[in-house]
């Protein structure tokens, strides 16, 4: 009995934080966490007002929330979900990426165009980026060294400079661009188009675009199909952008550059998050108040779970 | 040129960027327009000007709708902004002029803006001005109409050097009937001002119920006659007057005002003999945008309006917002200043402008009408979108707004 106790202490103890999943709900205020193994919510906790992007340190031990009517980001203890502490942000935060040694915070200030550089460790804000019009997605190349931000009036890719805090390059995409994601080698750049509906395919080397992809639904209005969140697998064959209003998830084959599935989800899908394992993705679906989780192997969603009212963003605890 | 209230768009736009950045950027990093390069007098200069034609009239019958003095203008201004913003990665620069006139003085402030290189012209007249000034600036300028709404200027008086980025009577009128449609309330009861353009917008909605299966059961016009509409206790007489106004209508689901010089409809809801809602010009309102619009990232918009102009972003300014967006994008794309070269692009199928409504905004080919979805509201809120769901079309469901290429009368 003791020795059982025992065990399930430190079963519980160890991996605790292993595929926590973290929802930033934008009306709720609040975030669901949800037990990445049971699919099951743990529990809500208060993030500030109108949280949405969100995003974890490398060592799962701090939780970053844009709490976007705050004017700041809020850090939490993941094991906990208490506050620890607030890092400045600049107006208006709505979504950052975090440098890959998760020493850097970059941030899109969308009524300001800015991008916000703060120090994680420090809690210092170390540079004001000027950039285009409602600036909304961040990226982060694997090595750290070029950050893009895309804005959403604008329509552009903005490649920033990781040390100098300079814009080298101003890359033309589709209307209201909303996401930036590398692949893992980084030879791609994928940038997500809202109204334009597509996805721009940019070779980060030239700073090309070497393809625009596009979508089509059977019985989806093409009106409806409105690309947001994108990831990419870690062996950059599949990758997965969400519709928003089309409900859906298009899965791309990332060597051929097709379209090859499409993965109905909840209603207005915006953002995805993969588990470690990448296994699972994770979607947040809006205007249906749940996500959606979706196997990564067979393209299959294979269960929705509600969570507060208006999930805007997800990250999955690392390993 | 000095006598009409001209902006520098760069020293008032580019001050704020470099002050940010000068507070924020650790103080070795250079302002971002070296960095890259480029020298503070942009390659390309883009020269707009919004003409706003004032017309002697009495007040709105609310207060709360006096037009503010900066109307379309400040739309114009943030606009500008927004293009000088893009433009500094573009080498682009944007200078909009702002111009004020009367029926009588427009014709002469065009050709002096004309005169001074303008060849976009953001226009906010009404429609008989905006079609003389059409005919006037003839090739010498594009008229980007940010405020007619008559399908008379989109029909048989068409000019092949006007964009219409303000929507039509027809467009209007549609996105209520598909409303009223789905909401199987299709007996209307009309009601019309005595005013030209009361004339074309309730033939815009008799056009509508042919279209979308309504039936208008009567139509009555309501005379301007005047009065003391101001006077203390005026409420008394329209409590009075407007039931016996409305009354002995065959049975109808919804009155719909036609009212666009807003003389009467906005006393209607409430007043009516039976009791039935109004739409139209007051009540259910279909419009361009509204300031409490929140879908689409509109948020942030009505933010920087608001931050801007100190007030909420009426439709006109949306309107002129747009028109100057639409030179703006088009300057982008072709990375190109040469106003013939961006008419041109504006002009294409390949153009399209996103406007915080969901979907690209493309241009008809056949009238130059701004495809674009219109807002149903209420006096606080959005109440609904169209088109609405049930509407298809062979091109595009926004095509189910407005006069179609099959049935238009315009021939450029």
């Amino acid at each position: 009995m003791k020795s059982l106790l025992t065990l399930l202490l430190l079963t519980t103890a160890t991996p605790a934080l292993a595929n926590k999943v973290f929802v930033t709900n934008e009306k709720g205020n609040d975030i669901t966490v949800i037990d990445g193994a049971t699919m099951e919510v743990l529990g809500s906790y208060p993030a500030g007002t109108r949280p949405r992007g969100i995003t974890i340190s490398p060592d799962g031990k701090e939780l970053y929330v844009c709490a976007s009517d705050d004017d700041l980001v809020r850090v939490f203890d993941p094991e906990t979900m208490q506050e620890t502490h607030t890092l400045p942000s600049g107006p208006d935060p709505e979504l950052f990426v975090l440098s890959p040694d998760g020493g850097k915070l970059y941030i899109a200030n969308e009524d300001d165009n800015l991008v916000t550089v703060v120090d994680t460790k420090t809690h210092q804000m170390l540079a004001e980026i000027p950039v285009g019009v409602e600036p909304e997605g961040m990226g982060v190349s694997p090595d750290g060294k070029v950050v893009i931000n895309t804005s959403e009036t604008t329509n552009m890719a903005h490649f920033i400079d990781a040390d100098s805090y300079q814009i080298t390059a101003n890359v033309l995409v589709d209307q209201r661009p909303r996401f930036a994601q590398f692949s893992d080698d980084g030879t791609r750049l994928y940038v997500s188009a809202e109204i334009g509906g597509t996805v721009s395919v940019i070779d980060p080397a030239t700073q090309q675009v070497v393809k625009t992809i596009g979508f089509q639904i059977p019985g989806v209005l093409p009106e409806a199909i409105q690309p947001v969140g994108l990831r990419v697998t870690a062996d950059g064959k599949k990758v997965f952008v969400a519709l928003g209003p089309a409900n859906r998830v298009a899965v791309i084959d990332g060597e051929t550059l097709e379209v090859t599935d499409y993965i109905l989800v909840g209603q207005r899908v915006w953002q995805l998050a993969f588990t470690p394992d990448q296994d699972y993705l994770y979607t947040t679906n809006g205007n249906s108040n749940d996500v959606t989780a979706i196997e990564v192997a067979s393209n299959k969603a294979v269960k929705s779970i509600p969570v507060g009212q208006q999930p805007w963003g997800v990250v999955v605890a690392p390993n | 040129m000095k006598s009409a209230m001209f902006l520098s768009a760069l020293a008032l736009i580019m001050a704020p960027v470099t002050e940010t950045a000068a507070q924020g950027a650790p103080a070795q990093a250079p302002a971002p327009a070296t960095a890259q390069g480029q020298t503070t007098a942009p390659a390309q200069t883009v020269q707009i000007a919004v003409l706003r034609v004032d017309r002697a009239g009495l007040p709105p019958i609310s207060r709360l709708e006096l037009p503010p003095p900066d109307l379309g203008f400040a739309g114009a201004r943030l606009g500008t902004e927004d293009n000088d913003t893009t433009g500094r990665f573009m080498g682009q620069d944007f200078e909009t002029a702002e111009v004020t006139a009367t029926p009588d003085t427009a014709a002469a402030e065009l050709d002096r803006l004309i005169a001074g290189g303008t060849q976009f012209i953001v226009l906010l007249a009404d429609d008989a001005t905006t079609l003389a000034l059409a005919d006037r600036a003839g090739d010498r300028a594009l008229i980007l109409n940010a405020r007619a709404r008559s399908d008379a200027l989109r029909g048989a008086d068409c000019r092949a050097n006007v964009i219409h980025v303000a929507p039509s009577h027809a467009m209007l009128a549609d996105a209520l009937a598909q409303f009223l449609m789905w909401k199987k309330w299709p007996r209307w009861f009309l009601v019309k001002g005595s005013y030209p353009e009361d004339a074309d917008l309730a033939a815009a909605y008799t056009r509508a119920a042919t279209k979308f299966g309504g039936k208008i059961v009567e139509e009555r016009v309501f005379e301007d006659t005047g009065g003391a509409r101001r006077t203390d206790s005026g409420h008394v007489q329209v409590q009075a007057q407007l039931p016996v106004f409305t009354q002995r209508a065959p049975d109808y689901d919804i009155l719909i005002t036609a009212d666009d010089a807003g003389i009467f409809a906005g006393y209607m809801p409430y007043q009516t003999w039976d009791p039935r809602p109004v739409a139209g010009s007051a009540g259910l309102v279909p419009r361009s945008f509204h300031p409490a619009m929140e879908a689409w990232g509109a948020t942030q918009f009505q933010t920087r309006f608001e931050k801007l102009a100190a007030r909420p972003i009426r439709e006109e300014d949306y309107q002129a917002w747009l028109a100057v967006r639409l030179v703006g994008e088009a300057a982008t794309r072709a990375r190109s200043a040469d106003p013939a070269q961006l008419r041109e692009f504006m002009l294409s199928p390949d153009f399209e402008v996103a406007g915080f409504k969901g979907q690209k905004l493309t241009v008809r080919d056949w009238d130059h009408q701004l495809r674009q979805p219109i807002l149903l509201t209420t006096g606080l809120l959005m109440a609904s979108v169209s088109p609405q769901d049930a509407y298809l079309h062979q091109v595009t469901a926004l095509d189910t707004l407005g006069i179609d290429r099959p049935e238009t009368q315009c021939k450029f």
